[in-house]
């Protein structure tokens, strides 16, 4: 192999696509000749300088809508009926916790005043212990969670990477976080992967993959912790369902609004396919 | 065509794959419009030819779907050649603002350094650029590429080392002014 030919294959051994003597012939030369390697050099820094662009955006939600308003029949009515129980839920959601907020709000003007606590101390000492405590870490936690849940699903962030295949799901992760999300399929137990996204919560990035139930959306939230126990427990707020736990150094917390039975479902099932 | 089970399998083979479609129109079109026009007509095309689809590759099928609805298009709607020299008032899409301020990923990278790049790349002649985005941005295979393309993998491999020549001799001078 001459000088010219190793030069035209040298994309192909950058990329790793060729063959085991084209690679010994590319290293040979890399060894030997300068022009090779800065030629090889320059193929690869200009593929870093692409890598680091972040080029790759998201699809429009619009889109995605446009696209399949317009295909015929039943696709587009299945995922508009998706559509419009996924916003009526929302409202309804969104009403029931404004419901929520009223009756909250009876008790408020009590501990915000100091003089009434000075003059009433006996009267308020109850509600002063209810409404002063701090929360727990795991609380404000939960609730940050669950707030992230909410956006994900109002504001069309619920995806990075749009895939129902594991294995374009975990790579896409790579290089993004400084560990390896599992990424398991569950389409077979009735909770299909829909893709990923990268949140920020707690302070930190995280790994998020979103699954579905029937209608219901998981989204499963993963970084390195082990604050969860290895049994998942089930908390219950506004109306979600929120499962956390730890295995392996990673900690989890599922978080939908199914019931605890298919949370519970999804969890044991993730749990079982991680293990084997 | 009106069978259930056909539109389902198009709801799970094919539409998962918007993201990559979208992102390969968008670096052919150079216009986030425009490319939002061929992704759609390139999902109408596809539905209408899916049950003639028995590959085991549905994005690679897709994206070739993509490709030929662009060509299609451009010459529809413009008397330019595709290669035709790049403007920057015609040909810019959108640099995603808001995006930075959420994707903990994305504010790593120096905006400046991003719109360099942005520019270098859709500077490149359609040929080059094609190749390149579907080796870094939608990480095919060069078999893959072959195929979606129809040109031999010797051609991938010998356009994408240009591409990546060409883009690095642009990217240098260009760091050196700053």
């Amino acid at each position: 192999m001459n000088r010219q030919q190793v030069l035209e294959l040298l994309p192909g051994y950058l990329d790793q696509e060729l063959s085991f003597s084209e690679s010994r012939e590319c290293e040979r030369y890399l060894e030997g000749s300068e022009e090779c390697r800065i030629v090889f050099a320059q193929q690869r820094a200009a593929r870093a300088e692409l890598k680091l662009a972040a080029l790759r955006v998201d699809a429009p939600q619009a889109l995605l809508l446009r696209i399949v308003a317009a295909l015929p029949s039943e696709i587009s009515e299945t995922a508009q009926a998706e559509e419009t129980t996924r916003k009526k839920r929302l409202v309804d959601r969104f009403r029931r916790r404004l419901g929520q907020f009223h009756k909250g709000g009876i008790g408020a003007p009590a501990w915000m005043s100091a003089g009434a606590v000075a003059m009433s101390v006996a009267v308020l000492g109850l509600s002063m212990g209810l409404y002063l405590a701090v929360p727990s870490h795991e609380q404000r936690l939960t609730q940050e969670l669950v707030d992230d849940h909410v956006r994900s699903l109002q504001s069309d962030h619920l995806f990075d990477v749009i895939s129902t295949n594991q294995h374009t799901v975990k790579p896409w992760f790579n290089g993004k976080l400084d560990f390896a999300p599992p990424v398991i399929d569950l389409a077979q137990q009735g909770y299909p992967l829909l893709g990923g996204r990268l949140d920020f919560v707690d302070g930190r990035a995280v790994a998020v993959t979103v699954y579905r139930y029937k209608l219901h959306m998981i989204n499963l939230y993963v970084w390195q912790g082990s604050d969860g126990g290895a049994r998942p427990h089930v908390i219950e707020q506004r109306g979600y369902h929120v499962a956390h736990w730890s295995a392996a150094g990673l900690t989890y917390w599922a978080i939908t609004d199914a019931d605890t039975d298919e949370l519970d479902g999804f969890v044991s099932n993730l749990c079982a396919q991680s293990v084997s | 065509m009106a069978d259930p089970t056909t539109e389902q399998r198009f709801k799970t083979l094919i539409l998962p794959h918007l993201t990559s479609a979208f992102n390969v129109a968008r670096w052919l079109t150079r216009n986030d419009q425009d490319a939002q026009d061929v992704t759609q007509e390139a999902y109408l095309r596809a539905f209408k030819f899916f049950p003639s689809f028995h590959g085991e590759n549905p994005r690679a099928w897709l994206l070739a779907i993509v490709r030929n609805t662009f060509f299609t298009w451009y010459q529809q709607n413009t008397h330019q050649a595709p290669d035709a020299v790049f403007d920057e008032e015609v040909h810019s899409f959108e640099t995603n603002d808001a995006r930075q301020d959420d994707n903990p990923e994305a504010m790593l990278v120096r905006r400046e350094d991003q719109q360099r790049v942005h520019r270098a790349l859709q500077s490149l002649r359609t040929e080059f650029r094609e190749v390149m985005v579907l080796r870094e941005l939608e990480e095919l295979s060069y078999k893959e590429i072959a195929a979606i393309v129809g040109i031999p993998i010797g051609t991938v491999m010998s356009r994408l080392g240009r591409g990546r020549q060409q883009l690095a001799a642009l990217l240098v001078p260009m760091k050196q002014e700053a």
